[in-house]
């Protein structure tokens, strides 16, 4: 994945199409999304619902395959790609940030951040040295050890953003990363994000509905029907 | 890896104590239910067997009579002085010979009296019932020869007359006459029937025949054969002796009754195993129920974890990495669960025997079949689900409800 040749951006989608259903019930979710994301960019990806701006964003994480058109991630063509090697692809190369966080229950701050790097087989002691990193970058050094039951929403949300980059990830995927969160909550998140960008220079896509929140990003990408409806550079707020 | 996911599916365990618990607990409860059940029904068997054993397995008995039920009416001779010194003669070196005759007596030591069974028979008596001395001794020769007023009695008679005083050397009145005791055999306490087995007084057949019943006619004639092999023989044999002394024409049905107790043994084996087949059976069906019980809570756990399946996918678990990490949380849980299983069902089922006097029987076989049952059933339940979720792409998985 490193020998993708210089000028090679990190996303390029050709022509993406994703069908749910057949038949009466078709439903076009993508119609053909052409699209470049170079690294280190942080795109916010808008839209109403039903725009298709999601099913893009789990493509771009490689959690769906289209059923049409090319994803090419550094180079390398997504779509032959074996279920395992999706795998693979995403434990090295991807994070991903839910709405609902999707912590683990039960399971404490730092063995949840821990997880990834348990399945990229990182030695226990250098794991728990880069979760308790991963966590002091996203100010939470002091609730290491609670549960996902004895934070808050917002500190719940830390941990996930905490648990995505601990891998140092060559892309982050955050859907709607603020949707559950109080507008005090949300700039902070918000804030945590563009730090990441512009200090670690990880590539951040971000599906959000919130102008708000896509204010924060370098680039609006706007959904429409399933085709990119406008794509436009801005400053960062 | 290996490692790491094994620590992470004991680390699961321990964070989900309810649900861990619930899972174990229907495993407990088959394969110690199971267990108990079995092993009660073996023991039961086995007491039945053991009290079978303790009558005497090589015994036949001779009775008048004919096997015949129904409206015909027949008035069978006893046996006689001379029949007995026949099958002896016949008999002699394949079987002890015991003949008997016995009524109900009142037996009565200065105020104690107890309603008992007093039989008339000689030493061998002893030998081919399978009673053991525990003080005193049996008759001698010349007591058995002139009937003299002697007696051997059971523990029960002894403890109702006696108490724990020794009681070789009394005197006890059986009906109208005085007898000396100079014997007690050994307990052998409550027959599988609920017979007391220890409830009589022997006297010698003479003393008997003389002073109690004034006939010389013998009710019952007990033989023990030598070698259990040759039983059918010796049955054969006083079958033919006595029908050619009671002048029974061939093809006519005899008078009398010979029985062996190898037959009724086998009788009651077919008894005993369909007992335990039925027990067998009930032990299934639990076994069933707790696998249902498992089963259930398998399943009622899965939206939670096919949500945490999806996570794992997410974060880029390979579907074969989070399904090795189910299995082995539920191998652990069933096999913990199976090992508690059998250790409790153990501990109840000696702890019931002993309730129950029985023998406590391990059941090895038992234990395997419902340990490798349960634990099939928890690790297909926990392991099932796990694979359709972890087929499942992993947006679909977290957003399983």
């Amino acid at each position: 994945m490193s020998s993708a040749a210089p000028g090679t951006p990190l996303v390029q989608l050709r022509d993406l199409t994703k069908v749910y259903g057949s038949g009466e019930s078709e439903v076009r979710a993508l119609a053909g999304v052409s699209l470049r994301i170079e690294a280190g960019e942080f795109v916010a990806v808008m839209g109403a619902s039903g725009s298709g701006k999601t099913t893009c964003l789990n493509m771009l994480g490689c959690l769906d395959t289209a059923s049409a058109g090319q994803y090419l991630f550094c180079g390398l063509d997504v779509g032959p790609l074996s279920i395992d090697q999706l795998a693979l692809l995403r434990r090295n190369y991807l994070g991903f940030v839910f709405q609902g966080y999707n912590l683990l229950a039960r399971t404490s701050a730092l063995e949840n951040v821990e997880l990834p790097l348990v399945y990229r087989r990182v030695p226990a002691a250098e794991r728990r040295a880069s979760a308790i990193q991963a966590l002091r970058d996203v100010g939470l050094g002091d609730r290491m050890h609670h549960l996902p039951s004895q934070l808050s929403g917002g500190q719940q949300q830390r941990v996930a953003i905490a648990r995505a980059i601990v891998t140092r990830p060559r892309m982050l995927l955050a859907d709607e990363p603020t949707g559950n969160l109080d507008s005090a909550r949300k700039v902070e998140i918000m804030k945590l994000l563009r730090d990441l960008n512009e200090d670690r220079r990880i590539t951040i896509v971000m599906v959000t509905h919130e102008p708000d929140m896509a204010a924060f990003a370098g680039r609006i990408v706007q959904f429409k029907d399933g085709l990119v409806e406008r794509d436009s550079a801005q400053v960062p707020a | 890896m290996i490692w790491t996911t094994v620590l992470m599916a004991f680390r699961e365990i321990w964070r989900n104590p309810m649900r861990s618990a619930l899972t174990m607990l229907g495993i407990v409860i088959g394969v110690a239910s199971v267990i108990i059940m079995v092993a009660l029904g073996r023991g039961a068997a086995a007491k039945i067997t053991a009290d079978i054993a303790g009558m005497g397995t090589n015994l036949l008995i001779a009775t008048p009579g004919s096997e015949r039920r129904g409206p015909v009416a027949s008035v069978a001779q006893p046996f006689k002085q001379d029949d007995v010194r026949a099958v002896v003669r016949e008999l002699e070196g394949a079987a002890e010979v015991a003949p008997a005759g016995s009524m109900g007596a009142l037996l009565v030591r200065g105020n104690q009296n107890w309603n008992s069974t007093v039989t008339g028979s000689t030493n061998a008596y002893f030998r081919i019932r399978a009673f053991q001395l525990e003080l005193g001794e049996g008759f001698s020769d010349s007591q058995i020869q002139s009937g003299a007023a002697v007696c051997v009695i059971g523990s029960t008679v002894r403890t109702k007359l006696f108490g724990a005083q020794d009681p070789v050397g009394s005197t006890i009145r059986i009906a109208r006459i005085d007898c000396a005791v100079v014997g007690v055999t050994r307990s052998k306490g409550q027959s599988t029937f609920g017979q007391d087995q220890d409830d009589y007084v022997l006297v010698p057949l003479a003393t008997f025949q003389r002073r109690l019943t004034g006939s010389t006619d013998v009710g019952v004639i007990f033989f023990g054969a030598r070698k259990a092999n040759q039983i059918p023989q010796v049955k054969a044999q006083i079958i033919a002796l006595l029908r050619e002394r009671r002048r029974i024409a061939p093809g006519a049905l005899p008078d009398f009754n010979v029985a062996s107790m190898q037959e009724i043994t086998a009788t009651l084996d077919t008894v005993t195993e369909a007992l335990i087949t039925l027990l067998g059976a009930i032990a299934g069906v639990s076994l069933l129920v707790g696998g249902i019980g498992i089963m259930n809570i398998m399943l009622v756990s899965v939206t939670e974890r096919t949500r945490e399946i999806g996570i794992r996918l997410s974060i880029g678990a390979r579907g074969r990495e989070v399904l090795f990490q189910f299995l082995v949380e539920a191998m652990a849980l069933s096999g913990i669960g199976g090992a508690v299983g059998i250790l409790l069902g153990l501990l109840a089922s000696w702890f019931a025997a002993r309730l129950m006097h029985l023998p406590f029987s391990f059941v090895p076989d038992m234990v395997a079949i419902a340990f490798v049952f349960s634990a099939t059933v928890g690790v297909a339940f926990g392991y099932l689900p796990a694979r359709k979720a972890s087929r499942l792409n992993p947006i679909e998985a977290l957003r399983y409800e």
